[in-house]
Order: structure tokens, then C-alpha cells, then sequence
């Protein structure tokens, strides 16, 4: 009994802890002006209105959000597939650590990205998102949250077990784009009504290495995570 | 790359003109007989400097007969375009087209503007295989990577197939190729430049090399064969969108200068010659309502001469044409500048209402016919020519070359390299600097100007100054 309480606080303590995660990463996107706030101030200032740069916001978030759940829906169906759920989990780390030190080494941004029109805001804000590997940072986090959703509810039916998982995709998704939006509509208010444009230079620091160096470290901790699981089990 | 933005880059127009002015002016040499090779001149412009208006360094090319005309840089403002992500580029390559050679150079002025050398050099054959275009002319840094616009198409004298843009990569110089995917009716090329959030791009038409590498033809110049379209553009999409033809008297036009702040959808753009009347034109350019609209806006009249006072070209005429060869709009986007190379004028004028530009002031110094000396007391052979703006808009430098087999045909008795300065008055006016002379090497001329920290005819920006 004692063991059994234990597990649920740790399990607890666990999954806040990964939605903190969920939210945290949202907030870093969003802050990073590669992931497009400057393009929000941009509609602002070239309308001459406010309002132009909260329209701007809806496809930047919009985006972003489907970024998230296209890259997020493989892992939900296929996490499923409850006996291969930690070679699942170890994969997904190995994915993301991979597309870190590739983003590390190549720090080039593609050059189709510039060919989106400037009135695509929601076009370049998936693609954006797609290219840096944003949502493959949130995968990790994910897959946590779905095991400790599924040991919550014991092994249920497959069928019961993909909705559970999709409706995990698409919150996470949400919560993270909303924490992304939030962060970027913010520091986008702010130079747009006080800070000024000196700021779009000023605020925009190289996060490249940083990012690539983000998603290896996500994905070492998962995949340690699920190793140390592993022989606990 | 860079972890924090090149300082030279500015979101906007307003915050590019009150950064700290310009301590270097980079200037083109040529040869205009082949003898020697082209030539990178650096000019220190820091007044109070020991070397004030000297060149301090010269970066010369192991190649003869490259013909440099104009040249940029491989980064500027529109790095900072929040759509391209290339904000931690360097504004550090100065990128040198040779016209007649079709090669060009990379220049890197980085860490000393005093010890700038050669970088890369980028051989023809490379630029005929992989774009079938030759004779690169204008660079400008845009979304996804370096623009060059070309005069010729293939083949040995460049008219196989119509010249166009090309793209360069902006860290390794590689050309990657053709820019159009649909060109239109557009068969000529000179100039061009767009507003990044608008979308859009503005080119110009001189003529194909034959009309030009030996001299301007007159024939060919009376019966209006030189370019007098101008081109609209949709930049991502690559395709011409809209042809405008002046009418087919106004030849030759050349130079496209856009307003710098975004905001406002219209430009400028000069023409050499109106065939019936000799006179040179400003034209305004402007979209509305999805369309673009272009109206000529100022006209530049010739001055009578007598016949033993022009060159042979010019003496069936009885009058030399201003020759408009050159226009530069200050960063506030209120003056534009139009050099007439004929008539020895560097014209400003208050473009604060662009269809209605009034002329503003006026210095002349050369001149075919009026050969007005600088204040210090100097021959100034030529005419104003290529122009180029501090971006505080309070000094305005030019040279006084055209194009090698031009220059000899419109002043024949020879054209020493020039550069003058002159200072411009908030409100308008403008008055030669006494002390601002550069003298150039023995059998060199001098032709486009770059600042250091970019300038006027540079740089794009992707915010408004409002």
C-alpha cells in the first residue's frame, strides 16, 4: 500500500512537470523571433493599426499548431502499440536527439522558406515550425504524458487508448501553441506600442546552436527517462 | 554567422538614417582601355582624418579588362525581414560584377576596409552554365540570397536568349540560377530593385550588348531601338505581372528607385533621352488598386550649343541632351537626385509629393558644353554620374564615368576619374564641398560608389519608419 501511494505522487509530480514542460517550450518558441512575432509588428506598423498585428497572430498560432499535431499524430497512433511502447519512447528520443545534432551541424535555413508570401502568415508559421523540428521537441513530452495518462487509467482497450492519445495530441498541441502565442503576441505588443523598432535587432539573438542543443538535451532526458524504466520494470 | 545582428542592419529607413554616419566610401575603378586591371578604391570620408577624400587602399583585380560598372553587398537590412531568418548574416562581401568579362568578384572588407581583398572570384563559364545569362550588372541582397541582374543572354555577343536576374547563395557564393520562372514580353534588362512586404519587383531595360559594348549606336538610338519598357514583378512567385511601355521615344530607362519605407507603393525611375526633343524625364511609378501606374513627372531640357562645342555624335543636333544616366533617392525618401551627364547638372529635387517632384537645388560642375570647374579650382572632366547618398541625406557624393566607349564618345578629348561631394540642406539646396576631391590613379575612372554601413541605392528594409 505504502509502495502504491508513493507511485501516485511521483506519478503526479511526473506529469505536472511535463505539462510545465508543454508550457515552457510554448513560451520559448514564442519568444524567439525566428518563430515570427517580428511578422505581427511588420502587419502592425505597414497597416498603421493595432489590429492588424492581433489579426497576425490568429495564422502565426494557427500554424504553429498544426506543425505540432502533424508531427505529434504518428507517435499517437502508434503509441497503441502498448508492448512496443518503450523501444516507441527510446526511438522518438534517438529522432529528436538526431534532428538536434543535424540542426547543429547544419544551421542553414532553407531556402524555400523565403519563398512564402508575405500575406501566408499561416503557411510560413507551420513551415517555420516544421523546419526547426519545433514540434519534434514536444514529442518526448508527449509520449510521457500519454504513458502516465495510460498507467493512470490501467491498460485499456486499443480503441479507448487511441482517442485518449489523440485527445493528449491535440490538448498538448493547444496548450503549447496558446503558451507560444501568448510569449510572441507580448513581445510584439510591447515593440510595437513602446519598446520600438530598435528592439526587433536588439532582441534577436542567434538561438540556432541553442535550439539544436535544446532538442538533444529534450531527447537525452526522455530516452534516459525511458531507459531507467525500463530496468525498473 | 553571427550571434547577434550586423549593427549596420536597420529595421527601418528612420533608424538606418540615424545611425552613425559613414567613415568609408568603397569605389569602383576601371581602365577604360584594358591596359590595367579594374580596381577596388577605398576612400576614407571621416572628415578631420589625416587621409580625408585620399584612397587608402586598393584592392586590384588579377584579371584585365572586367569593366566594373556597379556592385553591392552579399547582406543589408533586409536581413532583418522577419520572413528569411538570415538576420545573423554579415554585411562584410562587397560582390563586383565585371560587364564585359562576366566575372565577378567577392571582395571582403572584414576586419580593416584599409586591408580589403580578393575573397572568392566567380569565373564566366560558371555563370553561362548555370543561368545561360551574362554580363551581370546590379546586386542587391534580397529574401533568399543574392540578386544579379544581367545585360546579356547567351552566346558570345549575349543575345541568345534574353537576359534576366540570376540568384547567388550569400554565404558560399554559389550561383544557383535563373530567378523568372515567367518573364512576359521582357527581353531587355538594366536595372532593378522591389518593396519586400508589397512583394513586388521593378525592372528596367538599356539595350543588348551589341548596342552598347562598342559604343552607343545612333542608328539604332534614332530609330528607338533601345529599351523603354519598364517591368512589374511578383517577387515570390517569380512572374512578370505587368509591362508598361513609356513610348518607344524615351529610350532607354535605366535606373529604379523605390521609396525606402515600405509603407508607401510607389518609385522613381530616369530616362537618358527623349528622341524628339533631346530632353531627359523622371517617371513616377505607383500601385493602386492592385495595378501599377507610371506617369513622367519632371523633364530636364537640353542647352543650345554651336556645333564646334559638341562632340561628332552630338553635332547634327545643335544642342547637348542632359543625359539623365543616374537617380538616387535620399532615405527619407523627400530628395531625389538626378545626375545629367550631358549638360554637367546634378540636379535635387522635392519628391515629397512624388507626382509632383519640385526641383529643390542644383550644382553644376563638367558638363560637354559648360565644362564648369569644382570650387577648388579643378578641371572636372565629364559629367555627374553615378550618385550615392550618405544615409543622414547631408552629403551626396558622385563620380564622373558613364561607360568606357560612352565616355570616349561623348567626351573625346579624355576623363580623368572624379569624386566630389556635395552637402545637402535640410530643407533642400546643395553646395560642392571645397575639400572633398579624390584623385585617382593615372589612366583609371571612377564609377559606382558603396558606403560603408550601407547607403541609398543598398539597402531594402521590411519595416516602416512610422
Amino acid at each position: 500500500m505504502l509502495s502504491f501511494g508513493l507511485n501516485v505522487s511521483v506519478a503526479d509530480w511526473t506529469v505536472a512537470g511535463l505539462w510545465l514542460a508543454v508550457i515552457a517550450s510554448g513560451l520559448y518558441h514564442g519568444a524567439n523571433p525566428g518563430m515570427g512575432w517580428p511578422l505581427a509588428v511588420s502587419a502592425g506598423l505597414m497597416e498603421r493599426s493595432s489590429r492588424a498585428l492581433l489579426m497576425a497572430l490568429w495564422p502565426l498560432w494557427a500554424g504553429h499548431l498544426l506543425a505540432m499535431l502533424l508531427v505529434m499524430l504518428p507517435f499517437a497512433l502508434l503509441v497503441t502499440l502498448v508492448q512496443w511502447q518503450r523501444p516507441i519512447q527510446a526511438g522518438a528520443s534517438l529522432l529528436v536527439i538526431g534532428f538536434g545534432v543535424f540542426r547543429l551541424i547544419n544551421q542553414r535555413h532553407p531556402r524555400a522558406l523565403a519563398r512564402i508570401r508575405p500575406t501566408q502568415l499561416g503557411l510560413w508559421s507551420f513551415a517555420v515550425a516544421i523546419a526547426h523540428g519545433a514540434g519534434l521537441m514536444l514529442v518526448p513530452i508527449y509520449l510521457g504524458l500519454c504513458r502516465a495518462a495510460d498507467l493512470d487509467a490501467g491498460h485499456t482497450a486499443a480503441g479507448r487508448l487511441i482517442n485518449t492519445n489523440l485527445g493528449m495530441a491535440v490538448l498538448v498541441s493547444v496548450v503549447h501553441s496558446a503558451a507560444m502565442i501568448a510569449a510572441g503576441g507580448c513581445a510584439a505588443w510591447l515593440v510595437y506600442r513602446y519598446l520600438g523598432l530598435k528592439f526587433v535587432a536588439r532582441s534577436w539573438f542567434n538561438l540556432d546552436a541553442v535550439w539544436a542543443v535544446s532538442l538533444i538535451l529534450v531527447g537525452t532526458i526522455a530516452l534516459v527517462i525511458s531507459l531507467t524504466d525500463a530496468s525498473h520494470a | 554567422m553571427t550571434i547577434r545582428p550586423d549593427p549596420t542592419f536597420h529595421a527601418s529607413p528612420r533608424l538606418a538614417m540615424e545611425a552613425p554616419p559613414e567613415s568609408f566610401a568603397y569605389t569602383l575603378l576601371l581602365s577604360p582601355d584594358f591596359s590595367k586591371p579594374d580596381a577596388l578604391a577605398v576612400i576614407d570620408v571621416e572628415p578631420g582624418s589625416p587621409t580625408y577624400s585620399q584612397i587608402v587602399h586598393t584592392v586590384a583585380m588579377p584579371n584585365k579588362g572586367d569593366e566594373f560598372h556597379h556592385f553591392g553587398w552579399n547582406a543589408c537590412s533586409s536581413s532583418l525581414s522577419p520572413l528569411s531568418g538570415h538576420a545573423f548574416l554579415e554585411r562584410r562581401y562587397l560582390i563586383i560584377p565585371g560587364i564585359r568579362s562576366s566575372r565577378i568578384y567577392i571582395v571582403d572588407t572584414k576586419p580593416d576596409p584599409r586591408q580589403a581583398r580578393i575573397h572568392k572570384i566567380i569565373e564566366p563559364e560558371e555563370i553561362f552554365k548555370k543561368t545561360g545569362y551574362s554580363r551581370p550588372h546590379t546586386i542587391h541582397c534580397g529574401p533568399d540570397g543574392i540578386y544579379v541582374s544581367t545585360l546579356g543572354g547567351g552566346g558570345k555577343d549575349g543575345t541568345d536568349g534574353p537576359p534576366g536576374v540570376f540568384i547567388m547563395d550569400c554565404q558560399t557564393f554559389e550561383v544557383l540560377g535563373r530567378w523568372e520562372i515567367d518573364r512576359g514580353p521582357q527581353a531587355l534588362h538594366y536595372d532593378f530593385w522591389w518593396n519586400l512586404p508589397r512583394d513586388y519587383m521593378v525592372t528596367s531595360e538599356w539595350a543588348l550588348p551589341p548596342q552598347f559594348e562598342n559604343g552607343i549606336v545612333p542608328e539604332d538610338l534614332l530609330s528607338n531601338k533601345y529599351g523603354h519598357r519598364v517591368h512589374f514583378w511578383d517577387l515570390s512567385a517569380r512572374r512578370n505581372v505587368q509591362t508598361i511601355d513609356l513610348g518607344a521615344n524615351h529610350q532607354m530607362a535605366l535606373e529604379v528607385r523605390p521609396a525606402h519605407d515600405p509603407v508607401r507603393e510607389y518609385g522613381f525611375l530616369g530616362v537618358v533621352v527623349d528622341t524628339t526633343n533631346l530632353e531627359g524625364s523622371i517617371w513616377t511609378w505607383w500601385r493602386e488598386g492592385g495595378k501599377f501606374h507610371i506617369e513622367k513627372t519632371a523633364t530636364i531640357a537640353p542647352e543650345a550649343a554651336s556645333k564646334e562645342q559638341l562632340p561628332p555624335l552630338l553635332q547634327g543636333f545643335g544642342a547637348v541632351p542632359p543625359l539623365v544616366t543616374d537617380i538616387d533617392l535620399s532615405m527619407d525618401d523627400r530628395f531625389l537626385y538626378v545626375s545629367c551627364w550631358g549638360t554637367g547638372e546634378m540636379r535635387q529635387y522635392d519628391v515629397s509629393d512624388p507626382r509632383k517632384p519640385k526641383l529643390s537645388g542644383s550644382v553644376h560642375i563638367g558638363g560637354i558644353v559648360r565644362r564648369t570647374p569644382h570650387p577648388n579650382g579643378r578641371k572636372y572632366a565629364g559629367g555627374p554620374q553615378m550618385v550615392e547618398i550618405s544615409r543622414d541625406g547631408k552629403r551626396v557624393y558622385w563620380t564622373n564615368s558613364l561607360y568606357s566607349t560612352w565616355d570616349d564618345q561623348f567626351y573625346p578629348e579624355g576623363m580623368p576619374g572624379a569624386e566630389v561631394m556635395a552637402n545637402a540642406g535640410a530643407d533642400g539646396g546643395l553646395e560642392l564641398a571645397g575639400d572633398y576631391w579624390v584623385g585617382f590613379p593615372q589612366g583609371y575612372r571612377a564609377h559606382q560608389i558603396r558606403l560603408d554601413g550601407g547607403d541609398c541605392s543598398t539597402d531594402s528594409f521590411c519595416y516602416p519608419s512610422a
